[in-house]
């Protein structure tokens, strides 16, 4: 048991935790702290699994803007928490179970897969390697993203600036 | 030396279930995003576990790409529910029901 496999499993159990907690809040402020948690056990996650700069814009564009941006909309709305039930059976019943089945198969399938057994290395990759990689090997897909932002910023303006409320509703 | 891959991979799976059931179970239309957001995040560790276990950077390359489309589904997500907020009064998807 070297550090490596103590830190991993902590931090498996810090993100299954954290998650866990956050989807059964009732409040949404609450879920979306917790998940600002998981969110920040995935980035320490990707650290330990040698890209820091994953892991930094894991905390940067995950846990610091768009789980901002979830705070930013549940204020302006200002919702009333206690009015969702929390858990219908009929709905929490079917998930439960296709979960269930989906966790032990899964973990039957990888049991029995003897390639699941290797052991990761360790290696590191610095972040000036990462963005040479980048853009020299999927630059399309760069400019591809850079353009799918700019149609989701440009659609995000179109359909919040719609005059609210005309007629009926 | 090194945690078993399979490790890797049923920690993104329990995470990629939990944000399932979240966006199956709950009636609030910002939970089910929420766990939108979950599933992608658990289908990132997987592309990082995958990325060190065969040591190419492909993997690192697509949770990039995971971020991006996770920030523009974000955004337009919640522009749509502040609009059907701003309609109809009420975050729960059983209320729209105009069209019935």
């Amino acid at each position: 048991m070297t550090l490596f496999n103590i830190l991993f499993f902590a931090i498996a159990a810090l993100i299954v935790a954290s998650t866990g907690l956050a989807i059964t809040r009732r409040n949404l402020v609450h879920a979306v702290i917790y998940l600002i948690f998981g969110f920040f056990g995935s980035a320490f996650l990707f650290y330990l699994f040698g890209s820091p700069f994953l892991a930094a814009l894991m905390v940067i564009v995950y846990a610091g803007a768009i789980m901002i941006l979830f705070l930013f909309i549940i204020m302006m709305l200002r919702v009333e928490a206690p009015e969702e039930r929390l858990f219908p059976p009929r709905q929490i019943v079917p998930a439960v179970l296709l979960a269930a089945a989906y966790v032990v198969i899964g973990g039957l399938l990888l049991i029995n897969d003897p390639s699941a057994a290797t052991p990761l290395a360790e290696a590191r990759t610095e972040p000036s390697a990462f963005g040479r990689y980048i853009f020299t090997q999927s630059w399309l897909a760069v400019e591809i993203a850079s353009l799918l932002l700019l149609v989701a910023m440009i659609g995000a303006l179109l359909v919040g600036k719609r005059p609210a409320r005309e007629d009926e509703e | 030396m090194g945690i078993p891959f399979g490790y890797v991979l049923f920690l993104a799976g329990t995470v990629m279930v939990l944000g399932m059931i979240c966006a199956a179970a709950r009636r609030n239309l910002i939970m089910i995003l929420l766990g939108v957001e979950v599933m992608l995040n658990g289908a990132a560790i997987a592309f990082i576990g995958a990325a060190l276990r065969w040591q190419q950077l492909e993997g690192q390359a697509f949770v990039l790409f995971i971020i991006a489309i996770a920030a523009a589904e974000v955004s337009l997500g919640l522009a749509l529910i502040v609009y059907l907020y701003h309609r109809t009064g009420s975050l729960d998807p059983e209320d729209y029901q105009v069209l019935k």
